[in-house]
């Protein structure tokens, strides 16, 4: 039968035709157009609306920063070199690189010990930032304060380790008594850390600083982007303890305690950081003892600590609030005192969930560093507005400069928001 | 049979008071408040020693001298002769007068931004995040810098206005943006029903309480006919005419005119002039907190879940009202707290005013007032009263706003 079937048929195609291709129009870059940028009217609009406004920025900017100078001694020399064109003086930055980054006083040939310190910073927070690294780490991170001290103040090696002395006297005694009683350890260890302070104090001979191996400088001498941040990492280390107590404080049952933490941090948050910074400068001198001297950098360190320390008290108040009220009573009926509960059970979570609110509170004390500025200390926009700008060679060089401190702080800031997503995913342990 | 019997009466021992929760928390509270008073007594006495060491004393009688310092940007009557007292009033003002402006301005910025942040268009949704980041990351004092370096070195001067061919001009003939501020055309009446110019402005503010109360009975109307026969009227043009017709007659009436700034001599008079650093902060507060509201927007927006919508498109409801009855209002009990604590950041970055020079209260009562009289003390503390006070209305006003729109459950 088949057979005259063949012959009645001119043609069998036995093999299958491939598949056409789709239209031109709904595949590759056509389709994404299509769906992704002028899927209707009104989108077409916008997609075009959008390539104005990135045409109008790269038209402004491109030939500003193509043409840039980058070896002049000042404008005036950046103006013959452009002859009219438009071009960015970058010579400002080559040329007071050192001040932006060191601020105008600090003596130029100590440049490398900041710069030993920020590297030596990156290995301090190495282990504290990726858990993954071995933890025998966290000794250095431990050191790491005393030793950046020492590096950037200068002066004689023996107040580092007096102070390093006492941390460690006190950690000694902690974890001899923690295992009896947490309040006789915790007093303890405050006396001990106190004693070795003095008796280091009398062992220090005076102007011991004077012939130091490291030259001594003062904190006045400061500045730059340097001082920005020397004071976010110094304030944002502290606050966080302080924090975590003021927040704990504050779900006390004991009432005195609670109203204590709630006034500071309400109080706190309901001023501006300018205000505060005004205290520093100008008001908190009078609380100290008439003789002393606390220089101006501990005061404002002191003040913005304070003030994170509130914001920060905040966000991990939520993260205590949101742990569900079954972990206090596992806690309990497992017979943890508190201190053991909170260290062991509560706080393990409770900053697990605050991180993101850690992070933006860090981010955003870093950038108010710069109102420092306003108390005339000199850090980066401090030196970009005061001997900068103000000096016959670079008056009028804004937006080179501007745009050098905007650009730092955004590297930054966007680093830290980065690393906070990466750690968000990296502890979500619940699996959604 | 057991019985439970009481535990053994002991005697309080001192022990007790470390051990014992009944006693311990009186311990520690004891503890606290005697380092409390140690620390108030020893701050307080440093205080009172430093303060006679300089021969100073605590008194606020230096507010009613005279300031001897005058202020361009000014709401209210002042003069070099006006008492310390009448410049902080007058700096009050101003904090008060850019925080309102940069809330309105930054709401906007910030719905805008976090609406289009989620638009389906690819490019303009990359664009919004690239705004968001960049205007999060930079510190907001480097960006009222920057604009008010736009405003001071960018802009010509009044005097490149001048002459047969200038090289800059007026826009429109009515706005001048010039580096000592922008000009605008001033809006009065020719023959006001009252007096004062204040009082006129009030009435037509009463003509728009009359629309709008007019506007809500149509509402009301238009509701109740739709109960009754299912068809809804249209309103339009009544609605239209309530919000028109006051105001116009009003205006008619009162002869409202605008005055032209004019370049007279080497400046510009007349009209509204907006002072180059109120701009600066008042743009760069609302474009760096906008950056903010657009990311508390954009979570709100996505925290209503999918099924909402669909549901709403279900019943046949039309895109536009499934936006305005079913995602906003839950979207908004998501937006509004945070909202609140963007608002109560603008107020306190506007004390940032002081590294442009506007005349804020920082600026005046934390600025010439304390370097004067040099009343440190003083000027900080009520400073900080000030923001304090500032801080908790707002936050008490928008927490009833917040309590009325949320979730009304059990």
């Amino acid at each position: 039968m088949s057979d005259t079937h063949a012959q009645t048929v001119a043609f069998v195609r036995e093999t299958q035709i491939p598949p056409a291709p789709p239209p031109a129009s709904e595949t590759g870059v056509v389709k994404w157009l299509r769906e992704n940028l002028f899927s209707n009217a009104a989108n077409s609009a916008l997609t075009i609306a959008a390539l104005a406004v990135i045409y109008m920025v790269l038209q402004n900017t491109l030939p500003w920063i193509l043409n840039g100078v980058w070896t002049t001694s000042s404008l005036a020399e950046c103006r013959e070199i452009l002859q009219g064109k438009t071009g960015a003086c970058f010579s400002v930055l080559t040329e007071r690189w050192n001040q932006l980054l060191y601020g105008f006083k600090y003596p130029s040939d100590a440049y490398w010990r900041p710069n030993l310190a920020l590297v030596l910073l990156l290995f301090a927070a190495a282990p504290v930032l990726f858990f993954d690294l071995p933890r025998k780490l966290l000794i250095f991170t431990a050191i790491y304060p005393f030793l950046a001290f020492w590096l950037i103040w200068g002066g004689t090696l023996m107040v580092p380790v007096v102070a390093l002395l006492g941390f460690a006297a006190a950690a000694a005694v902690f974890q001899t008594f923690s295992k009896s009683s947490f309040a006789i350890a915790f007093f303890g260890a405050i006396a001990a850390a106190f004693a070795v302070w003095i008796l280091g104090g009398l062992l220090i001979p005076e102007g011991a600083s004077e012939n130091a191996w490291l030259a001594p400088v003062p904190s006045r001498d400061l500045g730059g982007f340097m001082l920005n941040l020397m004071l976010g990492v110094t304030c944002v280390s502290l606050s966080l303890p302080l924090g975590i107590a003021l927040a704990l404080g504050r779900q006390s049952d004991m009432p005195l305690i609670k109203w204590m933490c709630v006034i500071f941090i309400e109080f706190v948050r309901g001023v501006p950081l300018i205000t505060l910074l005004f205290v520093a400068s100008v008001m908190l001198a009078y609380f100290f003892p008439p003789e002393s001297t606390v220089d101006l950098f501990l005061r404002v360190v002191i003040m913005i600590t304070m003030f994170s320390a509130a914001y920060i008290a905040e966000v991990i108040r939520g993260g205590l609030a949101a742990l569900p009220k079954g972990q206090y009573e596992a806690a309990d009926s497992l017979g943890l005192d508190y201190a053991q509960a909170m260290r062991l059970i509560i706080l393990p979570q409770a900053l697990k969930i605050s991180i993101p609110g850690i992070v933006n509170v860090a981010v955003g004390l870093f950038k108010d560093t710069t109102l420092v500025s306003v108390i005339s200390m000199f850090d980066l926009v401090g030196m970009i507005r005061g001997p900068i700008l103000a000096s016959t060679e670079w008056n009028g060089v804004y937006w080179e400069l501007l745009g050098f401190a905007a650009l730092l702080f955004f590297v930054v800031c966007y680093g830290i928001s980065q690393y906070s997503q990466w750690l968000e995913r990296r502890l979500a342990t619940d699996h959604r | 049979m057991s019985t439970l019997t009481d535990p053994p009466n002991e005697g309080f021992r001192l022990s007790m008071l470390i051990n014992d929760t009944r006693y311990r928390s009186l311990t520690f509270q004891v503890i606290a408040a005697i380092v409390l008073a140690l620390c108030i007594w020893y701050l307080g006495n440093n205080l009172i020693q430093n303060l006679r060491a300089a021969g100073l004393n605590i008194s606020y009688s230096f507010l009613g001298d005279s300031a001897g310092y005058d202020i361009n940007q000014r709401l209210v009557e002042y003069d070099s002769q006006s008492s310390h007292a009448r410049a902080a009033l007058v700096g009050v003002l101003n904090t008060l007068l850019v925080a309102f402006l940069a809330c309105i301005t930054a709401t906007v910025f910030g719905v805008v931004a976090g609406v289009l942040r989620l638009s389906n268009n690819w490019l303009v949704s990359k664009l919004m995040a690239v705004y968001v980041e960049i205007f999060r990351n930079i510190p907001v004092l480097i960006w009222i810098i920057i604009i008010f370096t736009i405003m001071t070195a960018v802009l010509p001067g009044p005097r490149e206005f001048r002459g047969d061919d200038p090289s800059a001009s007026m826009l429109f003939d009515a706005f001048a943006f010039t580096n000592r501020g922008i000009y605008t055309p001033l809006p009065w009446f020719q023959n006001g029903i009252f007096e004062s110019t204040a009082m006129n402005w009030l009435l037509i503010l009463a003509g728009f309480a009359l629309s709008w109360g007019v506007v809500h009975q149509i509402n009301v109307w238009a509701s109740r006919k739709q109960e009754a026969t299912g068809v809804r009227p249209k309103t339009l043009l009544p609605v239209l005419a309530a919000w028109l017709v006051p105001f116009l007659a009003l205006t008619m009436i009162m002869g409202l005119t605008w005055e032209y700034p004019e370049l007279k001599g080497f400046n510009f008079t007349g009209g509204i002039k907006v002072g180059g650093p109120l701009i600066a902060l008042w743009f760069a507060l609302s474009i760096y907190t906008g950056a903010f509201i657009a990311e508390n927007v954009r979570a709100g927006i996505q925290a209503v879940s999918k099924g909402q919508t669909e549901a709403a498109a279900a019943l046949g409801l039309r895109p536009r009202r499934v936006m305005n009855l079913v995602v906003l209002p839950q979207a908004l009990r998501v937006i509004i707290p945070p909202l609140i604590s963007q608002f109560l950041n603008i107020t306190k970055n506007s004390s940032l005013a002081i590294a442009v020079g506007y005349a804020d209260i920082t600026a005046t009562l934390g600025g010439i007032t304390l370097n004067q009289t040099g009343r440190a003390i003083e000027c900080v503390l009520l400073l900080m009263l000030f923001y304090l006070t500032a801080s908790l209305v707002i936050s008490m006003v928008m927490n009833v706003y917040n309590a009325s729109v949320k979730l009304k459950e059990r």
